[in-house]
């Protein structure tokens, strides 16, 4: 019995208890937010610098399992400036889905939480806390300053309805500009051809199965493109597409950017990708980041010993290596972490103060932050 | 469409130089082919044919890897699953295993091939029972084969299982309780239990993390040391197959267009498909310089591939000939095969 329970095994009455508590506190979040009639000076805020387009704040994203919470995101603080593209990498499960997620507040309730922090999103001339907002505000925001390209083409697309048909309903949801009917069809043909699909009025009229995954993309970017969008979330766009279509769609996201001027949240785990793409890197490990900083500085001088992991254990094109490098080791258990550093168990670079609690973030420069005892000695106080 | 068009589709042209053997190589294949019926009309007649494998030809060396790269659709899959007769009967060509025609042996001596050919697939969350424990999934075809005597079955599957990084009692455990890179090393060890000579490896790696990656690729190649494996790894990450592979093999739409050393390929590419393919690889440098070739469309329908060049719809550097003669399968450089005619002399 004693060994069952180190690893995780709960009986059905413990797992009776833990949900019961579950809902006391999931039913409370869940009320604040059927509220109807919020004040707007409730979620008004202010941004911290007014060249970001969306500031994450010490965000704590909880999942409240019948197994015990899962700590999806705990403490996660960046920001996306405008114009620019922030890539988010890491292993599944460490969290950077449901960062995006909190974003558009699409978490997987009454389950899934935002129990702490601030999610700020700059419209221009104001700013709202989406953590903050009901659900009516964001139903205004979804789609029109936040949208969001998904994982996989196959599923994100409704196979009933065609192609025109949905890309033209978040045109209507969002019809700030009285557009007419013929006007939508016309705006939903001119973005189709933006993205790059020839036969724009052919694929109008045709259902998702009768295109191919490449396509598909390119539909799903399209509807995400709709109503220019300030921010777009990009949730591994290429991961299921073939290395020449992904360089397409790549290609096409970047002239995209420019011209309608918009900050991409790229998230991926393809660090090739995230080379190319990205402005900002953010490493995320186990629900926090470990480190952050430009393109430059973590793929020329990465600090954590993750990110140096990472980057060894990925077999590059043109470099002939014996044998490659592996992480030892897995990723701990979300449900009950370590209270020290959580990778330490993985680290092959540990120092002496690694048993303490876990690591504060470190600047090594203006730009260049990481969570790691190996750079305390260069903690400025 | 035509009465002679018509009859064209249905045309299967199966004219090939048989091979003999070779005893250096484990694996020949010989202008094989496999293709699937289209059924359609009232009295679901056959109206034509999916080229998943039109005509590749390739040898493998004893304790070699061979990479399969190309598209998704273009047939990689279904040319190693035809290798091993898993797809049911070949349209044409030859397979040679150890010299033996794959295709011409009984049951019975199909049954006692088996456990030489082995594979791993790709996805090692629908690879395995979710009913059985996992020292049954690993041991029921030692039992079935009877590879080892009774008495010393337990130990066997747990040498296999240690060779592959699991724990002994990891046996009574089903597949739901592992991770990701834990099952593929159960379907590395299921396919490992029988001694196999060949392993077809279906993308063994696509579905995990990066740093779950390496240690199965690791783990590869220990294997094939210790146990003098032959691989055919079939995969569309590039960096992965430079990696593991001695020679490569890239296809295009049911047909191999290169196939030469890594080294060569890597360092030469000769195929303009080829050359396409590998300026798409992101490398994980923002500084690294991008003289991407970018193609245009996607891979044409393979019931209805192009005529003359299947690749010339796409090709950067398309003659007047590609159109319509088909180029020939020749040996550029030695050791170094491409279908193309800007090698032609």
């Amino acid at each position: 019995m004693a060994k069952k329970k180190s690893e995780g095994y709960l009986s059905a009455k413990e797992s009776r208890r833990i949900s019961r508590e579950n809902r006391k506190i999931t039913n409370e979040f869940e009320k604040r937010r059927k509220r109807t009639d919020v004040p707007e000076s409730e979620y008004l805020t202010e941004m911290h610098d007014p060249n970001n387009a969306v500031e994450f704040d010490n965000l704590h994203t909880y999942f409240f399992t019948d197994a015990g919470t899962v700590k999806a995101v705990d403490g996660v603080s960046y920001e996306v400036p405008i114009g620019k593209t922030v890539g988010v990498v890491g292993e599944s499960g460490c969290g950077k889905s449901v960062t995006s997620l909190s974003l558009m507040q699409l978490l997987q309730r009454p389950q899934g939480q935002i129990t702490e922090g601030a999610i700020r999103l700059n419209l221009g001339d104001k700013a709202y806390d989406v953590t903050k907002a009901p659900d009516s505000a964001m139903q205004k925001l979804r789609g029109n300053v936040v949208s969001m390209i998904f994982q996989e083409p196959m599923t994100a697309l409704n196979p009933v309805f065609r192609i025109g048909d949905q890309i033209e309903e978040v045109l209507e949801l969002h019809n700030t500009e009285n557009l007419s009917e013929a006007d939508m069809k016309a705006r939903t043909i001119e973005l189709l051809e933006m993205v790059g699909i020839a036969n724009s009025e052919g694929v109008y009229k045709m259902f998702p199965h009768e295109l191919s995954g490449g396509m598909r993309q390119r539909v799903v970017i399209a509807m995400a493109l709709a109503c220019n969008p300030r921010v777009i979330i990009a949730d591994e766009p290429t991961t299921a597409l073939d290395v020449t279509i992904q360089a397409q769609i790549l290609d096409l996201l970047r002239n995209l950017k420019d011209k309608i001027n918009s900050s991409i949240m790229f998230i991926t785990h393809d660090l090739g990708v995230i080379a190319e793409m990205a402005d900002y890197v953010v490493v995320m490990y186990a629900g926090r980041i470990v480190e952050k900083g430009t393109a430059d500085d973590i793929f020329h001088h990465p600090a954590h010993p993750y990110t140096i992991g990472l980057m060894a254990s990925k077999p590059v094109v043109g470099k002939k290596i014996d044998k490659l490098y592996s992480i030892p080791g897995k990723v701990p258990n979300p449900i009950n972490m370590p209270n020290y550093c959580y990778f330490k168990d993985r680290c092959e670079m540990c120092v002496e103060g690694c048993d303490g609690a876990y690591p504060c973030e470190i600047s090594l420069s203006d730009t260049h932050k990481v969570s790691c005892y190996r750079y305390y000695d260069k903690k400025e106080d | 469409m035509s009465e002679a068009n018509k009859s064209s589709l249905l045309k299967i042209d199966n004219t090939f130089e048989p091979v003999t053997y070779d005893p250096q190589y484990i694996l020949m294949v010989n202008k094989l082919k496999k293709y699937f019926p289209i059924k359609g009309g009232m009295i679901s007649k056959t109206v034509g044919y999916v080229k998943a494998v039109d005509g590749i030809t390739f040898n493998l060396k004893r304790g070699t890897t061979m990479g399969l790269v190309g598209e998704s659709g273009c047939g990689k899959t279904t040319a190693g699953r035809t290798i091993l007769r898993l797809a049911g009967e070949k349209t044409g060509g030859q397979v040679l295993f150890n010299g033996k025609e794959v295709y011409d042996l009984s049951a019975k001596e199909m049954r006692s091939m088996r456990p030489k050919m082995q594979i791993i697939f790709q996805d090692p969350f629908s690879s395995l029972s979710p009913r059985l424990p996992v020292g049954e999934i690993i041991g029921e075809a030692v039992r079935e084969h009877n590879l080892v005597p009774k008495n010393e079955f337990n130990d066997y599957i747990d040498n296999i299982m240690d060779q592959c990084g699991l724990q002994p009692f990891h046996k009574d455990r089903y597949p739901h309780e592992f991770s990701g890179g834990q099952r593929q090393r159960i379907c590395i060890a299921r396919a490992l239990a029988l001694s196999p000579e060949f392993v077809v490896c279906d993308e063994p790696v696509s579905a995990l993390d990066v740093s779950i990656q390496a240690q199965i690729i690791n783990l590869l190649r220990d294997l094939q040391e210790r146990h003098k494996l032959t691989y055919l790894f079939i995969s569309h990450d590039l960096s992965v197959v430079e990696h593991i592979s001695d020679t490569v093999g890239v296809m295009y739409l049911g047909s191999l267009v290169e196939y030469g050393s890594t080294e060569d390929i890597f360092a030469e590419p000769l195929h303009p498909y080829t050359k396409a393919l590998f300026s798409a690889i992101p490398i994980p440098d923002p500084d690294a310089k991008m003289n991407r070739i970018v193609l245009e469309g996607s891979i044409p329908s393979p019931a209805n591939p192009p005529a003359g060049c299947k690749f010339h719809t796409r090709c950067a550097n398309c003659m007047e000939q590609c159109k319509t003669v088909a180029p020939e399968w020749k040996e550029v450089r030695p050791g170094h095969f491409c279908a193309c005619h800007l090698y032609d002399e």
